[in-house]
C-alpha cells in the first residue's frame, strides 16, 4: 500500500507490521471510509457505540470455526451473495471474512478451516476471469491436499446455457479430490438466485453446528429485500421513445427515457437496468393453440391460483427454449426422439437455436394439463440493459438502448421478448416495471484523471453514453476515447449528434467509428483499434481503462485478440507474453468487459 | 478598389483557399460527419457541387440524435448540352452507383446528379473523368456551363455554334489544378495540361459571383438567352455562321423584400464576327471582375454592375479593353423559346427526337420507363444526346437505319406516348429542383408541379387550348433556376404550399413578367388562371401568346426593364 505512511513515527502500541495487517488489502476508498469510521468510533466516547456492524457476541474460541467467503465475480452477483453469507454467518455470531478470489493465492488454501465458494460461470463454461487462476491452480499438481477443510459450493448461471454452472462444478469436483468434506451440497442457482443462494447459506451454516442466530442482536433483513429486484419491480413512467435509425436502416434501435422521479433509485453509469416484460399476445396465443388448453384454465404458480392465460403472458418464458425446459417436457412425452435429443448435446444445441415454446409443443405434441404445462416452463426473467444515461446529467432518469431482436425461424416470425416489448408494446406514457442491476466492476475509473478506451458496437455503445456525460459533469480530468462501429454511418450512428458534440467540447478526446457495410470490405471496431495500435498502448501503458461492451460472440473475441496484437507490435514479443499481458489488464480489472 | 474590411465572407474564403483548396481534403475525409467544414462549403461549388441535405428528414433525424443527411448535389458541365452515348451511359451507372438513381437533366444543359454521400464524392468525379466530363465550375463564382441551343433542325449551323461554345467554355474554365489534385489523385485531365496555378483571367479571388453565357441560333430562342450575363445570337450570312448579336447584363435572381434586387434581361449592344466572340466574353468577364459589386453578394451580378456604372460606360470600357469598336447589332427575329417536340430532319439527312422530360428528371416510373428506354438507345445510338435549356432532351443524328429501332425501344416503355399525349402546356414546364434538397427553397416546384398541371391541364382542355403553347415556370424560391421571371405563367415559392403568380412574359423570351396575385396556395392558383385561360380562349387575336394577351387586355403591365419589374 503506497499509501501507507512508512517512515512517520507510530502511536502507542502499534508496530508497522500491525497497521499493515490491520489495513489488509483495502482500496484507498475503503481507508478513506475507515478512517471516517474509526473517528466515529472515537467521537462516541469509550465502549461498543453505535457501530455500523453488531459486534460478534462471544462464542468459545475453541467452538468457532474460522469462515472463508470467496468469491468469483464478473458481474459482481457472486460478490453480493458472498457479503450476504457473511452477514448471515455473523449474525450467527461466527467469525467470516469475504475474500476475492481475484487476489486470493491458491496456497492459502490450505489454512482454510471453512471454505464457502460462490462463483459463476460465464459463456461456454468457462470461469470469470477473477477466478482464472484459482481455477487453473485446483486443477493443477500444484495443488495441495486439504483433509481438514470443510466446504460448500454456490454456483450461478443460466440455464439456458449448455454448461450451465460447470464452473462452480469445476470447483466442487476439485475440492472433493483434494480431500475435502462438502458441508452442504453444492446448489446450482438460475437467474433468479436470491431464494436458492439463501437456501445454500442456511444449510451450510446449519451443518456448522451452530444453528442458534445470535438472539441479542438480530438485525434488520437483508439489503437486497429493501432494493427493487424482480419481484419487487418499480414501476415507472415512459417520459420518451425515439427510434434512432434513420430511414432505410436494416437495424431497430430504440431510446427510450424513463421517469424515476419520486423513486429514490439509484445507480451508476455501468449499472444496468432489469425491465419485466410481458409475452406478445399472439405468441401466448400461439402456445394455446399448440396445446388446445383454454386460456381461463386455473392454474397454481408460487401460491396464487391464476388463469392460464395471464401466467403464460406475464410469468412465463416464451419466446426462448432450454434445455432445461426440454427436458422437463421430455418426461411428458413418450416420443424416444425426444428423450434422444434431451440427452445429446450437439443435436439439442442444434434444436434449441431460435426455436420458442410453442415450437416444442407443436413439433412434439403432448397431452399436457395446464398445470403441467406451467411447470414445465421456466419464470419469465427480467431483461437487463446497460443504463445510457448518467444521473448527474438527467437527475431523476434512467435512459436505455434497446435493439429490437427479430427474425424469422423454422416458419415463424420470432421476436425478443423484452425487446419487442419495449419497441411495439410500449409507448410514451405507459408504466414499466424495472429494477437495477448492479454491475460491480463494470465502473469507471475512481481516479477522474485516469483515461478511458470505450469500444462498442451497435446497442453496446449504452453505457459510454454514460460514462462520458457522468465524467463530463464531473469534469473528469482523464481523457475519453470512443470506438464505435454499426453497419451504416447515415442510418446507424447511434447518438451522432451528441458524440459530435462531445467532441467539439473535449469531452471525448477521441472518436473513432467502423461501419461495417459502407465499402466493399468490411471495417470494425477491432480494425480501428490495430489501425491506432500504438496509440491504444501508449494509453494502456499510461493507465488506461480499456472497456468493452457488446456482443459476446462477435465482438468481445475480437477485440481481445486485437489487443493481444497491439500489445505484441509495441511490445515484440510472443503472442504468449502479449495475451498475458491482456489477462493482466482484465485481471487488475482495467480491461471490462460488458458482453451479452 | 474596394476596402478589405468590407468583403463579404465569401471572398474572404476564396482568398485563402489557395486557388479553390481550402481544406476541403481533411472535410472530405473527415469520418465523423457527411458535412463539410464550413467554409469548404463554398469553395465545393467552384468543384461542381452542393452541399445539401434531405429537408423531409431534417426534424425527424434531429429527434433521432442524428446529424441532418447531408448529402452532394453533383452538376457536370456539357458544354452546348451535348454528352455521347457512352457519356449517357456514364452518367446513368454514376446515377445508380453513388446518387439516387436519377438523372436531372437542368436548365443550362447539364447533368445534376443528386444525393452523392460525401465518401463517394471522388469516386463520383472520377467516373465522370472516365467519361471526359467534368464538375469544374459547375458551380461557384465563375463562369458556369456554356449553353448553346439544341438546333435539331440546322445541323451545319449548330455544328459551327456549337464549336464557338466549346472554344468559350474552355477559355473561361479555371486553370487551377486544385479539381485534379483533390478529386482524380493528381493526374492531368487527358484534354487539359495545367503547368502552375495561376488564373490569368480570374485571379485569385475569382468573380464577385455566378456568370452565365449562353448562345442561340434564331429563330429557336431554347437557352434564353437574354437571361444570361452574355447571351449570343448566332447571326447567319449565305448559309454560314458570321458572328453574333451580343446582348450583356441578363439574370432572374432577386429577394423577396429588396425591390433592390430585380431580375433583368440583357441589353443587346451590338454585332461581333466569329473571331472575336470569345476575346469579347473574356473582356466583359474581366471588367466584371473588376467592378462587380464584393461587398454584397446580393447586388454582385454583372447586371447590378451595369446599372451601377450605365450601360454605355460600361460598353465604353468593353471597347476600350478590346482595343476596337463592337459593330452595330444586325436584325434578326426569335419566335419561340420553347422546344419542338418530335421527329425532325436536317438538311444533310439525319434524324433528330426531342423528347419530353417531365421535370427534366430522368427516372422509371410505373408508366414511363425513361431511364431504362435512353440506356437501350444509348447502347446503339451513333449520334449524340443534346441535353436542351428547357430540361428536355433531343437524341440528334440518329442514323436512319436507326430510326424504327429507336421508336420500338421508347414506344415499349412508354417513352413516346409521353411526349404525345401531353398537353403543350406540361410539354413546355420548367421547374427548378427545390425540396427536399435545395437549400434555398421556400416551396415545393420539380415534385409538386405535375400535380398542379393535372388541375390546370383539366382547365386548359376545357378551353380548348391544349395544344396552345404556353410557358409555365415554377420555382421553390425567387433565385430564378427555372427563369420563372420569363414564364407566361410564373409561380415562385414564397411559403410551403404558397406561391406569387407573375403573368405576362413573352413566348420568345424578350419580356418579364409581373406580379399579377401573391401567396396563392393551389386553389388560389386554379381560381386566378381559370378565368384568364377562359378570356385567353374566346377573346385572343389570331397568333396571340398568352403572355401578349394578359398585357393587351390590362391585367398585368407590360415590364420593359429590370428596374421597373416591381412596379404595379
Amino acid at each position: 500500500m503506497s499509501s501507507l505512511p512508512t517512515d512517520q513515527r507510530l502511536p502507542i502500541g502499534f508496530d508497522d507490521n500491525t497497521l499493515r495487517q490491520l489495513v489488509g488489502d483495502f482500496s484507498e476508498q475503503q481507508l478513506l471510509w475507515l478512517s471516517g469510521y474509526f473517528y466515529g468510533r472515537y467521537a462516541a466516547g469509550p465502549g461498543p457505540a453505535a457501530a455500523p456492524e453488531p459486534a460478534a457476541p462471544p462464542v468459545a474460541t475453541a467452538a468457532r470455526p474460522r469462515i472463508t467467503v470467496l468469491y468469483g465475480s464478473q458481474t459482481g452477483n457472486s460478490k453480493k451473495v458472498a457479503l450476504q453469507a457473511v452477514e448471515a454467518a455473523r449474525q450467527r455470531g461466527l467469525d467470516a471474512t469475504a475474500r476475492d478470489m481475484n487476489d486470493y493465492q491458491g496456497r492459502e488454501l490450505g489454512k482454510e478451516q471453512v471454505l464457502l465458494l460462490v462463483v459463476s460461470t460465464q459463456g461456454e463454461g468457462e470461469p470469470p476471469v477473477a477466478a482464472e487462476e484459482l481455477h487453473r491452480f485446483l486443477g493443477s499438481a500444484r495443488a495441495p491436499q486439504l483433509p481438514a477443510l470443510r466446504y460448500s459450493v454456490l454456483a450461478l448461471g443460466d440455464r439456458s446455457y449448455l454448461h450451465f454452472c460447470q464452473t462452480g462444478r469445476d470447483f466442487d469436483e476439485r475440492l472433493s479430490k483434494l480431500g475435502a468434506t462438502a458441508l452442504a451440497p453444492r446448489v446450482d442457482c438460475d437467474l433468479d438466485f436470491q431464494a436458492d443462494a439463501q437456501q445454500w447459506m442456511a444449510a451450510a451454516l446449519d451443518a456448522l453446528g451452530q444453528a442458534t442466530p445470535a438472539a441479542a442482536s438480530v438485525k434488520s433483513p437483508p439489503v437486497e429485500v429493501k432494493e427493487y429486484a424482480r419481484h419487487h419491480p418499480l414501476t415507472v413512467e415512459v417520459l420518451e421513445k425515439i427510434q434512432l435509425n434513420g430511414r432505410g436502416s436494416t437495424k431497430e434501435t430504440y431510446h427510450l427515457e424513463l421517469s424515476l422521479a419520486g423513486a429514490g433509485l439509484q445507480y451508476e453509469p455501468g449499472d444496468a437496468l432489469a425491465v419485466v416484460p410481458t409475452n406478445s399476445a399472439a405468441l401466448v396465443e400461439e402456445v394455446l393453440r399448440a396445446t388446445q388448453l383454454g386460456a381461463d384454465a386455473p392454474v397454481q404458480l408460487q401460491g396464487e391460483t391464476l388463469p392460464l392465460a395471464t401466467v403464460l403472458a406475464e410469468r412465463l418464458e416464451l419466446s426462448t427454449l432450454s434445455r432445461d425446459v426440454l427436458e422437463r417436457y421430455a418426461r411428458h412425452h413418450p416420443a424416444p426422439r425426444l428423450r434422444e435429443l434431451a440427452g445429446a448435446t450437439e443435436q439439442l444445441q442444434r434444436y434449441l437455436y431460435g426455436r420458442d415454446a410453442a415450437d416444442l409443443l407443436v413439433d412434439y405434441p403432448a397431452e399436457l394439463s395446464a398445470q403441467q404445462l406451467v411447470d414445465t416452463l421456466r419464470p419469465l426473467p427480467a431483461r437487463a440493459y446497460s443504463l445510457a444515461s448518467s444521473l448527474l446529467a438527467h437527475p431523476d432518469e434512467a435512459h436505455l438502448t434497446v435493439g429490437a431482436v427479430r427474425y424469422d425461424a423454422h416458419g415463424r416470425r420470432k421476436q425478443g421478448a423484452c425487446s419487442c416489448y419495449l419497441a411495439d408494446r410500449v409507448q410514451v406514457g405507459d408504466q414499466l416495471r424495472v429494477f437495477v442491476e448492479r454491475n460491480e466492476y463494470f465502473k469507471l475509473p475512481q481516479n477522474p484523471d485516469a483515461n478511458i478506451i470505450m469500444v462498442g458496437a451497435g446497442t453496446g455503445v449504452a453505457p459510454f453514453r454514460g460514462f462520458v456525460e457522468e465524467r463530463a459533469e464531473r469534469g473528469a480530468g482523464g481523457l475519453n476515447w470512443l470506438l464505435f462501429g454499426n453497419p451504416h454511418f447515415t442510418t446507424d450512428f447511434l447518438y451522432q449528434a451528441e458524440w459530435q458534440q462531445h467532441f467539439k467540447r473535449g469531452t471525448l478526446a477521441k472518436l473513432h467509428v467502423a461501419f461495417s457495410r459502407d465499402q466493399a470490405a468490411k471495417i470494425y471496431v477491432h480494425n480501428r483499434l490495430l489501425e491506432h495500435a500504438r496509440e491504444v498502448y501508449d494509453w494502456l501503458e499510461n493507465g488506461a481503462y480499456f472497456y468493452v461492451c457488446g456482443d459476446r460472440q462477435r465482438l468481445a473475441a475480437t477485440v481481445h485478440r486485437a489487443l493481444v496484437s497491439v500489445v505484441q507490435q509495441a511490445q515484440g514479443v510472443s503472442p504468449e507474453a502479449a495475451e498475458a499481458y491482456v489477462r493482466g489488464l482484465k485481471k487488475q480489472r482495467r480491461y471490462l468487459e460488458d458482453v451479452y | 478598389m474596394t476596402n478589405q474590411s468590407q468583403l463579404s465572407e465569401v471572398e474572404h474564403v476564396k482568398e485563402a483557399s489557395n486557388y479553390l483548396r481550402g481544406t476541403l481534403r481533411e472535410s472530405v475525409q473527415n469520418p465523423l460527419t457527411g458535412a463539410l467544414y464550413p467554409d469548404d462549403t463554398h469553395l465545393i461549388k467552384f468543384h461542381g457541387s452542393y452541399q445539401q441535405t434531405d429537408r423531409d428528414l431534417d426534424s425527424e433525424r434531429k429527434r433521432q440524435k442524428l446529424e441532418p443527411l447531408y448529402s452532394f448535389m453533383i452538376r457536370v458541365r456539357v458544354p452546348g448540352g451535348v454528352a455521347t452515348p457512352a457519356q449517357w451511359l456514364r452518367m446513368d451507372d454514376l446515377a445508380d452507383e453513388y446518387a439516387n438513381g436519377t438523372l436531372k437533366l437542368t436548365t443550362r444543359q447539364t447533368f445534376q446528379l443528386h444525393g452523392v454521400l460525401k465518401r463517394d464524392l471522388q469516386q463520383t468525379i472520377q467516373g465522370f473523368n472516365a467519361a471526359l466530363l467534368d464538375s469544374i465550375a459547375g458551380c461557384g463564382d465563375v463562369n458556369r456551363n456554356v449553353m448553346c441551343g439544341a438546333n435539331p433542325h440546322e445541323s451545319e449551323l449548330h455544328a459551327a455554334v456549337y464549336e464557338v461554345s466549346k472554344q468559350i467554355s474552355a477559355h473561361l474554365t479555371p486553370q487551377t489544378t486544385a479539381y485534379w489534385e483533390l478529386w482524380l489523385n493528381g493526374e492531368p485531365h487527358l484534354s487539359t495540361e495545367p503547368a502552375e496555378d495561376t488564373e490569368p483571367i480570374y485571379g485569385k479571388t475569382y468573380l464577385p459571383r455566378k456568370f452565365k453565357i449562353a448562345l442561340a441560333v434564331p429563330p429557336y430562342n431554347d437557352t434564353d438567352i437574354f437571361a444570361n450575363d452574355i447571351g449570343l445570337i448566332a447571326v447567319e450570312e449565305n448559309g454560314a455562321l458570321a458572328g453574333f448579336n451580343v446582348a450583356i447584363g441578363g439574370g432572374m435572381g432577386m429577394t423577396f423584400g429588396m425591390p433592390d434586387t430585380y431580375p433583368r434581361l440583357a441589353d443587346l449592344i451590338g454585332f461581333v464576327p466569329t473571331a472575336q466572340v470569345v476575346d469579347v466574353c473574356e473582356k466583359v468577364v474581366t471588367i466584371q471582375r473588376d467592378w462587380g459589386n464584393r461587398q454584397n453578394r446580393k447586388f454582385s451580378r454583372l447586371k447590378y454592375t451595369i446599372d451601377r456604372v450605365g450601360l454605355d460606360g460600361f460598353v465604353a470600357e468593353l471597347q476600350q479593353r478590346l482595343g476596337y469598336e463592337i459593330q452595330p447589332a444586325r436584325p434578326y427575329r426569335f419566335a419561340m423559346s420553347s422546344d419542338a417536340f418530335g421527329w425532325a430532319q436536317s438538311a444533310d439527312g439525319r434524324l433528330h427526337l426531342t423528347l419530353f422530360v417531365e421535370g427534366g428528371r430522368v427516372q422509371d416510373t410505373a408508366a414511363v420507363q425513361l431511364k431504362t428506354a435512353l440506356r437501350e438507345v444509348a447502347g446503339f445510338h451513333t449520334g449524340e444526346f443534346r441535353l436542351t435549356g428547357n430540361q428536355n432532351l433531343v437524341v440528334a443524328n440518329i442514323s436512319p437505319q436507326h430510326r424504327t429501332r429507336i421508336e420500338q425501344v421508347l414506344a415499349r416503355h412508354g417513352v413516346l406516348n409521353a411526349t404525345t399525349a401531353r398537353t403543350a402546356l406540361r410539354l413546355g414546364a420548367l421547374a427548378c429542383v427545390a425540396l427536399n434538397t435545395c437549400t434555398l427553397a421556400f416551396a415545393e416546384a420539380e415534385r409538386y408541379l405535375p400535380q398542379l398541371l393535372d388541375r390546370l391541364d383539366a382547365v386548359i382542355r376545357a378551353h380548348d387550348l391544349a395544344n396552345e403553347g404556353i410557358l409555365i415556370r415554377m420555382t421553390g424560391c425567387p433565385n430564378g433556376c427555372a427563369r420563372p421571371y420569363l414564364g407566361e405563367i410564373g409561380l415562385v415559392g414564397k411559403a410551403v404550399g404558397r406561391y406569387n403568380l407573375y403573368l405576362g412574359a413573352s413566348h420568345r423570351g424578350e419580356r418579364l413578367n409581373k406580379l399579377y396575385r401573391e401567396m396563392l396556395d393551389e386553389d388560389g392558383i386554379i381560381r386566378e388562371l381559370t378565368p384568364l385561360l377562359a378570356a385567353y380562349s374566346q377573346h385572343r387575336l389570331p397568333a396571340e401568346r398568352f403572355g401578349d394577351f394578359v398585357i393587351r387586355q390590362g391585367y398585368v403591365r407590360a415590364t420593359t426593364h429590370g428596374q421597373n419589374f416591381h412596379a404595379a
